[in-house]
């Protein structure tokens, strides 16, 4: 074999060789090239290599460079394309990627929840723990000791829903605040999330029962600047950086009690329909312990004092989501509970 | 508490406006909800002075003037009025202003003559009959003024949300009594106008009964009333109202019935006592008795209604019958008619508990009986007799026949109350100086000694103890005067609930399992063993709930109603059973319930018909959710889930071997295209409603917080794993759990693990039975398993398996 012939070889199966690397579209078609051209028993390389022992000596050195020119040119050509379609394979077919991910169900506390959860959180830093107590309660838990005098008006806001064989639906988780006060000796910094029950009708604004979150903090010396200062703090965490002013109340459990006013967020305080003019927004009942709960917890009331606090998440809920109507917080609407809980889906569902 | 603005002035010379003095109010007494802008009607009405005034030329009666409305130009006005004076000032309706009378004032032409807005007689202004032309006004205000601004003719109800401790603030003397305080200005009881001259004799005092004129009056026994009052009045003429008595009612929100009535009624706004107008020709006896209502009796009241009395209900009778339900309303049989001319006008003082009962008893409310309910002054009952007196002499004539009778009261010391410097500091964590104390106690009528020993006024039977007292200060100090500033407090005492920190644990959870938390109502139609409210809103929801996935499967409807039929609800929440103790057995519970679609449909979804079963959430799913629930909400125990012998029930959940909950299928009202429906309840423990500690007594535990349950480590093998399988045909009666038992117990503690991973039925399997495979998996911690270990084990099992329970290898 002369030297043009070799060379003309060498060039033909680079050619074939470029072309049947670089045509593969998978790993699988470029090892059958590979095996082709390279391979070690009947690669086209391999019979080029033999066909050197046949030509003449002085033409050795040039075509045993252009043979190695070519096996280095596929080598590499190779490795390199292994590498690109190594990478193709573990990213799959390359379809449609448009198409829609499969999805889970996603899960969704209520509205009530995420509102007693946050608040649960400003109260936890500021060291409170959360206390509970049964739902079905007794006149004395619920009532007595809580300072209403019996037959009083004060009750004609508490219109009550009373068992049969005895108790009473508790109208506010106040009683756990005896319970407390009774259980544990002081210093008590509790929060007090439940269930409450009055004989309201369903209404756009009332529910027969709901949830009430109140707060409790006895120990020597408590006054009511602690109180001002914590529920102010708390104002401003949960609402915002927006003012508060406090009015007197009236709470048979408490004295003085106060109520807190938060300034409205929708007109800043000028006076719109969302806070009947007047420019804020009645949040919560507060006030300092009555000496008679405490009495009637077995604490002495030289000793000790307290503050107290309670409110609605279920109306916090309403103006905070914009719900219309109260009912749509009990109507267990899986669509509505979605929609509050977050954006879930894409595209159809979207 | 309805308050009229205007009224307020007549008792202190306050210069606030009415927003001013909603902030004031708000800020130091009682919640202003509303104020109510009153005659609005008269809002574009201006003050205007007639400049100059000339005859019409072509009318004898008509003048045209030039007024000068505040407007920059002098307008071309007609008037009809024979005392239209240049100088002078009127109101003035401008063009544009529709009338209280429903016309449009607009530019025309009267006669020839221009005429651009009106001048306004009283009633054109609907204040009043008076027809002698325009309204002449003596005021000293520029022209343009509005009308309402210049004349206290407008009013604003002021609309006061006055707490159940503050009756005292249940009238316009009260109320103004805080707005004197509060604005620094003094208070008095203004001149009643249009009341006459009365010579009044002093009360003629008795425990038990006196006669005023020719009326026995007498209280049957005592505790009924704490004070009654009463006296005669002869010679009235009934008949309508002054139009300023009208307006002040109105102001209120009260209706004019008559002179007389109307009377009764100004001195309940103004001083906050009830009384009461008899018609004294209807009284048999004549006699006036305070007694208890007897068995059977029955009174028409002046609403029309009979209403049926009881012994606990205080009536006001003449000789024979009840004429009034004492405090709460009046009977229509001795109601004052045109005819009337003789009264008995009561006053008195009721009990409040009684007044509430029998308010409550009958169903009923009137301003009297609120403000008996929450206690009215004992000592305003002589002024408020003496008043009502005056003003009926003076509105409809007639004189007070003989003294008037004061029975049962006898004046009592004043209570007084001592009050501490340092405690007011203590509690309201500002000190507040002993001389600012009294100061403030005094603006309201405390009348504070040396030592802040406080004497506690007639009208405040409220404040019974020195925290009351110290309300007091704090709030007419003004709440905002306290600083704000967060004080170091000393950590708490008391660990979270339990059950709470479990709620929450298994709630995230749940939510993360793609469940939706829902907060139902907890009312159900129930039955004899469900606990019933005595006082239900609703028949058909009468009982609470003993089953919290029972207000889940009623949710689950409501949305299968309207077509949402995937559904993963659960809700953590009482349940309640009936009990012997004091209270209902009550019970904090987790339930869930799953239907439908286990995740949203995808396009790779497999479309073959057996896998039409696998889309819907089944039973396998609820038997795993069960088992989630429990060990997330009792880490550390162990849980099983049983197979139960009741149709209903799929599985019963054991938590440490005790019955805790259940797995089921859920029997729903649903339409055919829902898919069937599964529930889990799990009990998160009781809810101890028994008594803490007894009252008036504290137990003071230290708290006990739960260790949390931690899984020790525990070093992974090293050594390899041998397997095999077991294709098994199992007889149905004998379950899949007492085969995995056998293979435990065969293979001792090499078994690592025991997994089912198929069940088969159909051809090649015998019937009665089915096939199930096993794979076994073994391991020894410290070295390789030697395949006669294994095969020894494989047989072992196969023959036990075999022995007792039947079952054999699947061949073929």
């Amino acid at each position: 074999m002369n030297l043009d012939q070799y060379l003309s070889e060498a060039a033909a199966i680079e050619r074939e060789g470029t072309a049947a690397l670089s045509a593969a579209t998978d790993v699988d078609a470029l090892e059958a090239a590979r095996v082709a051209f390279l391979g070690d028993r009947q690669g086209r390389l391999k019979s080029l290599q033999e066909s050197l022992k046949v030509v003449s000596k002085e033409d050795k050195p040039a075509a045993g460079k252009r043979f190695n020119e070519a096996r280095a040119h596929l080598q590499s050509l190779h490795d390199e394309r292994k590498t690109v379609l190594g990478r193709a394979r573990q990213v799959g077919a390359k379809e449609d990627l448009s198409l829609p991910e499969r999805r889970a169900w996603k899960g969704a506390k209520h509205p009530v929840t995420l509102v007693i959860e946050e608040i649960e959180g400003i109260f936890r830093e500021l060291g409170f723990t959360v206390a509970q107590g049964p739902e079905a309660e007794t006149e004395w838990y619920n009532f007595g000791a809580l300072n209403f005098p019996p037959n009083h008006p004060a009750l004609d806001a508490h219109d009550t829903l009373y068992l049969e064989g005895g108790g009473l639906l508790r109208t506010h988780t106040s009683p756990v605040q005896v319970r407390t006060l009774q259980r544990y000796a002081p210093p008590i910094r509790v929060l007090i999330p439940g269930t409450v029950y009055r004989r309201d009708f369903f209404d756009a604004s009332h529910a027969p029962a709901f949830a009430q979150i109140e707060g409790l903090c006895v120990d020597e010396g408590i006054s009511f600047v602690d109180l001002k200062s914590t529920l102010n703090l708390f104002a401003e965490r949960f609402f915002g950086a927006s003012r508060t002013r406090f009015r007197p109340s009236f709470f048979p459990f408490t004295e003085p009690s106060a109520e807190m006013d938060v300034q409205c967020g929708i007109c800043g305080g000028s006076g719109c329909p969302a806070c009947k003019g007047t420019g804020w927004i009645e949040i919560l009942g507060s006030g300092m312990v009555h000496p008679a709960v405490l009495e009637a917890a077995g604490l002495d009331p030289e000793r000790y004092s307290g503050w107290a606090f309670g409110m609605g998440p279920a109306r916090i809920a309403i103006s905070r989501y914009g719900i219309p109507d109260i009912r749509i917080l009990y109507d267990s609407d899986v669509r509505f509970l979605e929609q509050i809980a977050g954006p879930v889906l894409s595209g159809a569902e979207g | 508490m309805n308050v009229s603005y205007q009224w307020l002035k007549a008792f202190v010379p306050f210069d606030e406006t009415p927003v001013q003095l909603r902030e004031l109010l708000t800020a130091h007494v009682a919640t202003v909800d509303e104020l109510v802008a009153l005659r609005q009607d008269l809002a574009p009405i201006v003050i205007a002075r007639v400049v100059e005034e000339a005859p019409h030329p072509d009318s004898d009666h008509l003048h045209v003037t030039k007024v000068d409305a505040g407007t920059g130009t002098l307008l071309d006005v007609v008037c009809g009025a024979p005392n239209v004076t240049a100088g002078k000032v009127y109101p003035f309706a401008p063009t544009g202003t529709l009338m209280p009378n429903g016309l449009k004032i607009q530019k025309r032409k009267i006669r020839g003559a221009i005429s651009d807005g009106m001048l306004c007689s009283a009633r054109e202004l609907g204040l009043g009959d008076e027809q002698d032309g325009i309204l002449e006004l003596d005021v000293d205000v520029p022209p343009g003024t509005p009308f309402l601004r210049a004349l206290p003719v407008g009013d604003t109800q002021i609309v006061l949300d006055v707490g159940a401790n503050r009756p005292d603030l249940l009238s316009h003397l009260g109320v103004a009594r805080e707005v004197a305080a509060i604005a620094r200005k003094s208070l008095s009881l203004p001149e009643l106008a249009g009341a006459g001259e009365i010579a009044l004799p002093g009360a003629t005092r008795d425990p038990r009964a006196a006669r005023a004129s020719d009326v026995n009056v007498s209280v049957a026994e005592e505790g009924l009333v704490r004070r009654f009052m009463g006296v005669v009045i002869r010679g009235v003429r009934v008949g309508p109202s002054p139009d300023w008595l009208v307006k002040r009612l109105e102001a209120v929100g009260s209706r004019s019935i008559n002179n007389i009535v109307d009377a009764s009624n100004y001195v309940l706004h103004e001083l906050g006592q009830p009384t009461h107008a008899f018609d004294l020709g209807k009284l048999a006896g004549p006699s006036i008795v305070v007694r208890r209502a007897q068995p059977g009796e029955k009174l028409v009241t002046l609403d029309g209604s009979e209403r049926a009395l009881n012994e606990e209900m205080i009536v006001i009778a003449d000789a024979e019958k009840p004429q009034a339900v004492a405090g709460v309303m009046g009977g229509r049989d001795s109601e004052v008619t045109d005819a009337t001319a003789d009264i008995f006008l009561e006053v008195a003082n009721f009990d409040p508990r009684r007044i509430r009962n029998a308010r409550r008893a009958l169903g009923m409310s009137s301003d009297a009986s609120y403000r008996f309910e929450r206690g009215v002054d004992v000592e305003i009952a002589p002024v408020a007799l003496e008043r009502v007196a005056r003003l009926v002499v003076g509105l409809a004539g007639g004189h007070v026949d003989g003294a008037p009778v004061d029975l049962v009261y006898e004046p009592l010391a004043p209570r007084r109350i001592p009050l501490r410097e340092k405690r007011v500091a203590t509690l309201l964590g500002a000190s507040v100086p002993a001389d600012e104390i009294a100061t403030l106690l005094g603006s309201v009528g405390f009348k504070v000694g040396h030592d802040l020993s406080v004497e506690i006024p007639s009208w405040r039977s409220d404040v019974a103890g020195e925290v009351d007292l110290i309300e007091e200060v704090a709030r007419l100090r003004g709440y905002d005067s306290f600083p704000v500033e967060l004080r170091p407090f000393r950590p708490t005492a008391v660990g979270d609930d339990p059950q709470w920190l479990t709620g929450r644990r298994v709630r995230d959870m749940l939510v993360g399992q793609g469940m939706i938390e829902l907060r139902p109502m907890p009312f159900v139609a129930g039955g004899s063993d469900y606990v019933r409210v005595l006082n239900p809103l609703a028949e058909n929801e009468a009982y609470l709930r003993r089953s919290v996935l029972e207000s889940l499967a009623r949710r689950a409807e409501h949305n299968l109603s309207r077509m949402e039929g995937n559904l993963r609800l659960f809700e953590i929440g009482s349940a309640f059973e009936p009990s012997k103790a004091e209270l209902p057995a009550e019970e904090l519970r987790v339930a869930a319930l799953i239907m439908g679609r286990r995740a949203p449909a995808h396009f790779s979804d497999p479309k073959t018909p057996e896998f039409a079963a696998w889309i819907n959430y089944g039973e396998w799913d609820a038997k795993a959710l069960g088992r989630l629930i429990a060990a997330t909400a009792y880490p550390g125990a162990a849980i099983d889930v049983t197979v139960t012998d009741t149709p209903e029930v799929l599985w019963d959940i054991r938590v440490d071997g005790k019955p805790t909950g259940t797995v089921r299928r859920v029997a729903l009202d649903a339409p055919v295209w829902a898919a069937s429906a599964f529930g889990v309840e799990l009990s998160l423990g009781v809810l101890a409603s028994g008594a803490v500690a007894p009252r008036g007594e504290s137990a003071h535990r230290k708290f006990e917080s739960a260790r949390p349950v931690v899984t020790r480590y525990r070093e992974l093998p090293t050594t390899p794993a041998s397997e095999f399988d077991l294709a098994l045909l199992v007889p149905e009666a004998v379950r899949a759990e007492t085969v995995e038992a056998v293979m435990r117990r065969v293979s001792g503690r090499l078994l690592e693990r025991v997994e089912l991973f198929d069940r088969y039925v159909g051809s090649g399997v015998e019937a009665g039975h089915r096939s199930l495979a096993w794979r076994l998996t073994f391991r020894h911690a410290e070295r390789t398993l030697r395949d006669r270990e294994i095969e020894t084990r494989r047989s072992d099992i196969l023959r036990a398996l075999a022995d007792e329970l039947n079952v054999r290898q699947r061949t073929g």
